[in-house]
């Protein structure tokens, strides 16, 4: 491949010339590119002739090259002399001193105290459309149990799948680890004192109580709300909703409703086997303590009632309403493009675990304030 | 590096589908440098999946194709994103990286595989993107254009590096008939200028008889091509029904009952 080079040389009229030759291609002209813009600058008042004669070839950078040297701002002229015509037609596309004139409008600058309203605006926005989802999520939910034959079960089962069966090993694999860990950890101290076997009891009590419960919508919101905002975003995108919409159909009870009548039947199920599982865990580390099975189910029959249980697993619902139901408006209100979506997924996972933090806080004033 | 005239891609023997299913059967053709070479078809006859096997996107189930020489199926590593770097491509969405400016879309290949200053690829971006119309619009991110637009800054980014060849899949679509009108003749010029080999999958006729060199027509019926060569003289010599009834926009009539 022929290089390109430049040789620069006095004209005899007093100008300056810059012989290109070779090939000019993006490989090849970088530092012809450079030399050549550095004589151009040495000699602002001087005319300026680029003789193309000995070009072999010029592709689009070469070109490229050319019309860099006639934009140059200058007082004396730059003419390109002796290009081949078939080149002189490529040159001739472009007009030097309008390759610069966007319309992109600049950002607006604004002040910071300006910054900082419209920022808690949108949060507070944000919230109101959270509050009003909900409502409409409820309404619509209320409408599907009054007229079951309108809800599309078939969907539902494949929810139910995705986001309930198909978790059931990572959910084990997370609550049998806490179990373990929580069981190993407490042990060993108490172990101290000759009190292990109360390590069913803090075992018992916490997964029932708090983190089967807990865990499980972590995992919910990470899976499944990320997928349903993923899902329902990337209908967005592709106009699946303008659709559904100018269709007459209602996409949060045709798209919503289903999603949040799967979470709400599998997430219980889900806690309730993270529960036994967490348990089994601790169990399992026990063992290793001296203490067999029986006395460590024992123990925890003896510890653990009804409205543990129960105060623990009433959460799950609330939580998979929440998750699923965040999941979803996230998904609504994707903007357009391929990271709109990853940025949804990205807010409902966000908003899930800020939201079970929430309600899980607002359940433990409630046990506090009913001594539950 | 072929010739003016020379074959620069030839298939042979491509047999091509998904998932085990035979969409097109024992295709072969050659493709001249510097020619604007159409392919063809009713929908669903696989002149896209044609496009994507040739490119190397998805695997065929069995042929050759070569691009300046050299085979690209079963080709990997050094040797495979050499012949990469032969060809631009411009798919039928845009498929523009929504996260980037047209003018970052435009300049990423450029900083990938050019020596350029930043300045430099700058302007050579820019000056792509005039060539389809949009250098006033550089800083917009993709989700700010129209679909149009957005093909047309797909278009900027396959010249990027002026490859020796082009494959546009439905460049015209979607666009009004002046912008398409533009982007012919934005073919055309590279084409007969700096010997750029086109091969463009499209339904314009319009736009096929002012940059056309050459078509194949497909027949999802056949699974292969039906029709070949110049395409006013298939408009008005071909005695095929299907080719006559494409080229002339006739909907197909069904037999009157005996």
């Amino acid at each position: 491949m022929a290089e390109a080079a430049l040789a620069i040389h006095d004209a005899p009229d007093g100008g300056l010339v810059l012989a290109l030759s070779g090939r000019l291609v993006a490989e090849t002209i970088p530092d012809v590119w450079r030399q050549a813009l550095s004589a151009l600058r040495g000699a602002v008042s001087r005319p300026v002739t680029v003789d193309a004669a000995a070009v072999d070839y010029c592709d689009g950078a070469g070109i490229a090259l050319l019309v860099d040297l006639l934009r140059q701002p200058r007082e004396a002229p730059v003419r390109v002399t002796n290009l081949a015509p078939s080149y002189r037609a490529l040159l001739d596309q472009y007009d030097p001193h309008n390759l610069e004139h966007d319309l992109d409008p600049e950002p607006p600058r604004r002040p910071a105290i300006e910054e900082v309203g419209r920022t808690a605006g949108t949060v507070l926005g944000d919230l109101r459309t959270q509050i009003e989802f909900l409502g409409q999520a409820s309404a619509a939910l209320a409408s599907a149990i009054r007229h079951p034959t309108t809800i599309r079960w078939k969907d539902v089962g494949l929810v139910c799948e995705r986001a309930g069966a198909d978790a059931l090993p990572i959910v084990s694999l997370i609550s049998f680890l806490l179990g373990l860990i929580l069981a190993f950890q407490s042990a060993v101290p108490m172990k101290r004192f000759g009190a292990e076997i109360f390590v069913a009891d803090l075992i018992g009590l916490g997964m029932v109580r708090e983190l089967g419960c807990l865990m499980t919508a972590i995992l919910l919101a990470g899976r499944s709300g990320a997928a349903f905002a993923a899902e329902i975003g990337t209908m967005r995108v592709n106009q699946e909703i303008d659709a559904l919409t100018t269709m007459g159909l209602d996409p949060v009870r045709f798209l919503v409703t289903t999603r949040v009548i799967a979470a709400v039947l599998m997430t219980p199920l889900l806690s309730l086997f993270a529960m036994l599982v967490g348990m089994l865990g601790g169990a399992f580390t026990m063992l290793s303590f001296g203490i067999p099975f029986v006395t460590f189910v024992h123990e925890v029959e003896g510890i653990v009632d009804f409205s543990d249980f129960m105060a623990g697993w009433v959460k799950s619902f609330v939580f998979a309403l929440a998750i699923a139901g965040i999941g979803c408006l996230r998904g609504l209100q994707t903007g357009a493009g391929a990271s709109a979506v990853g940025d949804s997924a990205t807010r409902a996972v966000v908003s899930g675990l800020v939201l079970i933090v929430l309600i899980d806080g607002v359940f433990a004033v409630i046990y506090f304030v009913l001594d539950i | 590096m072929a010739e003016p005239g020379e074959t620069i891609i030839r298939v042979e023997g491509l047999t091509a589908g998904y998932d085990g299913n035979v969409i097109l059967k024992n295709i072969n053709f050659e493709v001249k440098r510097g020619e604007v070479f159409v392919i063809l078809g009713g929908s669903g006859c696989g002149k896209s999946t044609l496009l994507k096997h040739m490119i190397g996107l998805y695997d065929v189930q069995a042929g050759h194709v070569y691009i300046d020489g050299d085979d690209i199926v079963g080709t990997e590593g050094p040797a495979r994103e050499k012949i990469l770097r032969k060809f631009g491509v411009m798919y039928q969405s845009g498929a523009l990286f929504g996260s980037m400016t047209l003018l970052e879309n435009v300049r990423l290949p450029m900083e990938a595989f050019t020596q350029l200053d930043l300045e430099q690829m700058d302007l050579l971006a820019r000056m792509k993107l005039s060539l389809v119309g949009l250098v006033q619009f550089t800083g917009h991110l993709p989700n700010e254009i129209s679909g149009g637009m957005q093909k047309r800054a797909a278009i900027a980014r396959a010249m990027a590096l002026d490859p020796a060849i082009l494959f546009l899949d439905e460049p015209s679509a979607g666009l009004d008939p002046i912008t398409s009108a533009e982007l012919d003749a934005v073919i055309r010029r590279l084409a007969e200028n700096l010997g750029v080999t086109f091969v463009i999958v499209t339904h314009e006729l319009a736009s096929i008889y002012s940059i056309a060199d050459r078509v194949i027509m497909l027949d999802k019926r056949v699974k292969g091509i039906i029709a070949e060569g110049d395409p006013r003289r298939l408009r008005d010599e071909s005695t095929d029904p299907y080719v006559h009834q494409f080229f002339h926009r006739e909907a197909e009539v069904a037999p009157a009952a005996a």
